[in-house]
């Protein structure tokens, strides 16, 4: 009843059910260089351990790393098949200790940023490998490849293959962007979803907090926000939340990117800060209801500017997002005082230029708090008057080569989502379009290729919550992660196929519910 | 408007002003005010009648009662209210409960009613049916009927209900051969089919991929042929297990074991049962589907059905008989022959005929039913008049519509699932195309039309397995289930969003991890454990 369509794929699948193929490393993003020997080494959980080389500039007060260490050989050896080790049935030679060196400042205490060093090399030789990095967020990516290498023989003992590996990532950011205002995810999903993302080598939360349906951001500044504008009392983030995601974030290398979209995308924040919001007009009166928020009063750049301020210090990355996407203006164009100040500025009817005045008064706000901006396509497209080095997010899918393009020639760098929303599902093997997606396939020089900072597979919130984020999002999401970690030569979508069934497999294992790739079973 | 319509939409309101419009699937017949009663979990219980047929020791009704305790009241306060705080409604303490035929040992069958009555006013909380399967449609009932205060007591409101499914048959299929699921995934499963009055667990247990069930006459098929014999198969235990949790909750339990295509798996397991498939006058290696010209084939699945049909106490197997691919047979110069000789010319379909028939014949003789996939109607074999036909094709030959006329003009029943694959998902809410199929809706007599006894909600597992089968299934498969047990004239698709969004956040509370139907939330979101 079902496989009609599915052609040779299922055929093939079905002539060989066994999705895991004999024992190997399976490695997912596929790094810069992979040298492997045929020799192999054992290790048991009683005499591996990690530890610090003497000549790391890191070493045990560096609790990053110790966290790390203790996460990754749990991954090693308490996720994997919990068959118990047989006497060693081969002569092969152990691998004791993974020894790991940090060579400049460690960065240990400090958070990660686009321009974070995340290189790394993997010497893996018995009795002792060695993981050396410049940064700690090297050792972070590093320790999850040497993870990846390390399998399980059918006797079930712990195998790795001598391997040299030289890494580092394609782009600088490479981002998820989860959406907490169409449904609250709880801080149990966010971290989860850290974990994630960890795996699959992503940098950058992308945190949509708040939008029209819902404000959770718990303010401090104006704790009525979030009193007034989220579904519940019990949705909503407090700052120790905040504190927490960011910190959990840290820890695995990753950056938290809060979005605060505005003018538009703002109807929660209405109810709780007064005449924020634009009161639209029917005729001559008011109709009750509201639009963006309202570009032409003082006090709402007041409160901009307290807001702002606020979230500058509550997240510490160098950039926030300002939105900027799909204003509407049709209340605006309703309003007399909105029509008035539109006269006296001499904007004539040219709404785009009243939405631009609001974004370059933002934007100033923002980088007097010394703060970096990343903001939706449309504040390009609408010519605003950005400052240099404001970041654009390309999200719309028509014609995005060209967007970039155009992007890109003004001078501004550029973060690529069109291609990637993963919301918008479909039946069958999605993930090879976003895999297939290269995000300097534009016309452009090499100046404006460089300007392609990375991307971000977007997850919105409108048809997701709790129940079914992850299996939605992995390992659809992987597709994108290998896509902006290596190398533009990897594209071998069947050898993909191959390792990222291997990968989703190695999720599920260490607690992601990702979803099948195809037919199949994971061998554990 | 008049008639049934202007009584309906009076319905409407009167039950979206109360809490009835939490109820899912709708009830054949509500009658719900405003006036409530209270309800405390400390001396709540729920009590046969002493005229019941069914009496303490009923273990469907037992154990329903005791889970639906659990679900009412779980993470609730047990203690008697503060006598000083003065309650303003009067209390219920019990719900009465009152089956006129025996039958707790018993499985649920096409034939089992369950027509219920609830009533609850200031004389009674009472439910009455004819059988236990109607007691547990009535206690689910009851169970969604049942709200709470923001101060935490709980009420339920004067409501009369008399309630009856609209088709006998309404299933579910889950698919264990793509991916294996574990047998929690299944029970789980079989948990919220109850909860959505479904009826029928369609266990596609076998398929091309893998041979997860562990049969005794021939170990060798799970040993050879399912995806790992340690882990990934369903022993004799298992079977049992799922099929009386399934029981419990007033379930059917129809297995399929789909011949003669989507049998890879059967060959490691089963040497000489698969057809060699050739290239010129070489055996390929590869094989199609099973050889029909054997003896030896109709042995084996003599003995094969013989121990199906009594793991399996459903009166009704499915066959499957579905996509059958004709190359491998045309290849095979055997088979060649054996066609000239039986007169087939090189009509492959006589041959997949003469093989169904052959197998039909063997399954009668265990006095069983049958389900077949539509392909069997459309390939012209011979069945039997009771055989029941699955329609699962949307477009071809015919439109789903079209084939259900066809296949109720011939006499034969019908099962409809063209417009129920739940494994084809897309953006957005597309529970209402699903929900606004009209299983009816096609050329036909009166009779025709009573020879449909339902329709069953299909996810077929290429790319679902515990991960995300329940986020998949539920609520979609809601919408299933609504149309196979409310009236026809619940078509309101607004009425169903508002009251199937309030569901998924009763199924969110009792741990059930099933999607959002749009923007919101739920007071008690899922938490992932």
């Amino acid at each position: 009843m079902e496989h009609r369509g599915l052609g040779l794929l299922a055929l093939l699948a079905a002539l060989a059910p066994c999705c895991c193929a004999a024992p190997g490393p399976t490695l997912w993003p596929m790094p810069l260089s992979v040298k492997t020997s045929p020799r192999l080494l054992v290790l048991s959980r009683e005499n591996f351990s990690i530890y610090h080389d003497p000549s790391s500039t890191a070493g045990p007060s560096c609790s990053l790393l110790q966290e790390a260490f203790r996460r990754y050989y749990d991954y090693i050896f308490d996720f994997n098949k919990s068959r118990l080790n047989p006497a060693k049935h081969n002569s092969a030679a152990e691998l004791k200790q993974l020894l790991v060196s940090v060579v400049l400042e460690s960065e240990c205490d400090l958070y990660p940023s686009i321009t974070s060093d995340e290189s790394y090399t993997l010497a893996v030789e018995g009795p002792v490998a060695f993981l050396k990095a410049n940064r700690v967020w090297g050792v972070l990516r590093g320790l999850e490849t040497f993870s990846q290498l390390i399998y399980q023989d059918s006797y079930g003992t712990f195998t790795v293959n001598e391997s040299n590996i030289i890494d580092s990532p394609r782009f600088p950011h490479r981002g998820i962007l989860i959406d907490t205002a169409r449904h609250f995810l709880p801080i149990k999903t966010i971290l989860k979803t850290l974990d994630a993302m960890a795996f699959n080598k992503f940098n950058v939360l992308h945190w949509h907090i708040v939008d029209d349906q819902s404000f959770p951001y718990q303010s401090v500044a104006f704790p009525e926000l979030s009193n007034k504008g989220s579904y519940s009392l019990s949705h909503v983030y407090t700052p120790n939340d905040v504190r927490t995601v960011i910190e959990y974030a840290r820890l695995r290398g990753i950056r938290v990117i809060p979005e605060f979209d505005s003018p538009g995308h703002t109807q929660s924040w209405g109810k709780g800060q007064k005449n924020l919001l634009t009161p639209c007009y029917n005729g001559p009166k008011q109709s009750g209801t509201f639009g963006p928020i309202n570009p032409i009063l003082n006090s709402t750049y007041c409160f901009l500017s307290q807001f702002f301020k606020e979230v500058s210090t509550m997240f510490p990355d160098q950039f926030v997002h300002l939105g900027g996407d799909e204003v509407e203006f049709t209340c605006w164009e309703s309003n007399p005082e909105v029509i008035a100040f539109m006269k006296k500025a001499g904007f004539g009817r040219d709404f785009q230029r009243l939405q631009s005045f609001y974004i370059q008064k933002l934007l100033g706000i923002v980088s007097t708090l010394n703060k970096g901006a990343i903001v939706w396509q449309e504040v390009f497209d609408d010519h605003a008057k950005l400052n240099p080095g404001t970041v654009v997010q390309v999200w719309k899918n028509e014609m995005y080569h060209v967007t970039q393009a155009a992007v890109t020639a003004a001078g501004f760098p550029v973060i690529l989502s069109a291609p990637w929303y993963l919301d918008w599902i479909s039946y069958g093997q999605d993930w090879r379009n976003y895999y297939k997606v290269d995000p300097l396939d534009f016309d452009g020089s090499q100046e404006q290729k460089k300007l392609v900072i990375g991307g971000e597979a977007c997850l919105w919130g409108e048809y997701v919550d709790a129940t079914n984020l992850t299996p939605r999002l992995w390992p659809r999401a992987s597709a994108v992660g290998e896509r902006l970690w290596s190398q533009q030569n990897i594209k071998d979508i069947e050898d993909a196929y191959d390792r990222l069934t291997i990968h989703r497999c190695r999720m599920t294992r260490r607690g992601i519910a990702a979803e099948p790739l195809f037919t199949g079973y994971c061998n554990f | 408007m008049a008639g049934p319509g202007l009584w309906f939409s009076l319905l409407l309101a009167a039950a979206l002003a109360g809490r009835a419009a939490a109820l899912w699937p709708w009830p054949q017949y509500i009658q719900t005010s405003e006036s409530h009663y209270a309800i405390f979990p400390y001396n709540f219980q729920f009590r046969y009648h002493a005229s019941s047929a069914a009496q303490p020791g009923c273990s469907v009704l037992d154990e329903a009662f005791q889970r639906y305790r659990d679900l009412l009241f779980s993470s609730s306060w047990w203690q008697p209210p503060e006598r000083t705080r003065k309650q303003h409604a009067p209390e219920k303490s019990s719900l009465v409960i009152l089956v006129s035929t025996p039958g707790c040992n018993e499985l649920p069958s096409l034939e089992s009613g369950e027509n219920y009555t609830l009533t609850i006013n200031d004389d009674h909380c009472f439910l009455l049916s004819e059988t236990v399967w109607g007691a547990l449609r009535g206690l689910e009932t009851f169970s969604q009927l049942v709200w709470r205060s923001p101060e935490g007591t709980f009420f339920i409101n004067k409501t009369e209900i008399e309630d009856f499914p609209r088709f006998p048959h309404r299933g579910l299929l889950l698919d264990t051969s793509r991916h294996y699921l574990p047998l929690t995934s299944i029970l789980d499963t079989l948990d919220v089919m109850a909860y959505n009055k479904f009826n029928v667990f369609h266990w596609h247990l076998v398929d091309d991929s893998s041979f997860p069930y562990d049969s005794f006459t021939f170990p060798e098929l799970t040993r050879k042929g399912s995806y790992d014999p340690a882990t990934h198969i369903y022993t004799a235990q298992d079977v049992k297990e799922v099929i009386e949790y399934a029981r419990l909750r007033g379930i059917r339990v129809l297995a399929e074991f789909d011949t003669p295509g989507h049998t890879l798996s059967w060959g490691p397991g089963a040497p000489g049962l698969l057809t060699p498939c050739y290239s010129g006058s070489h055996p390929t290696g590869t094989f199609g589907p099973v050889n029909p010209i054997l003896n030896s084939t109709y042995e084996f699945m003599s003995a094969f059905f013989l121990e199906v049909s009594s793991v399996f106490p459903d009166f009704y197997l499915h066959l499957g008989g579905d996509e059958v691919d004709f190359t491998c047979w045309k290849s095979n110069p055997d088979i060649q022959s054996f066609m000239k000789k039986q007169g087939f010319g090189n009509d492959f379909k006589q041959l997949e005929s003469f093989y169904v028939q052959t197998l039909l014949n063997i399954v009668s003789a265990y006095d069983k039913g049958y389900v077949v996939w539509q392909e069997v109607f459309d390939n012209k074999v011979k069945v039997r008049p009771d055989t029941i036909i699955q329609v699962w094709r949307e477009e071809t030959p015919v439109r789903y519509t079209k084939e259900m006329e066809l296949i109720t003009g011939a006499g034969f029943r019908a099962l409809l699932s063209a417009p129920w694959y739940l494994n084809h998902i897309a953006y957005g809410p597309d529970w209402r195309e699903v929900y606004m199929v009209e299983p009816l809706d096609f050329k036909g007599s009166p009779q025709q039309k009573a020879l449909v006894i339902g329709g069953e909600a299909c996810m077929w597992g290429e790319y679902v397995d515990s991960t995300n089968l329940a986020p998949r299934l539920w609520p979609r498969a809601g919408a299933v289930a609504e149309r196979l047990w409310s009236s026809e004239l619940v078509t309101s698709v607004d009425f169903a969003f508002k009251r199937l969004t309030r569901f998924r956040c009763e199924l969110l509370r009792r741990g059930v991890q099933a999607q959002p139907l749009s923007v919101g939330y739920c007071e008690q979101e899922f938490e992932e454990t």
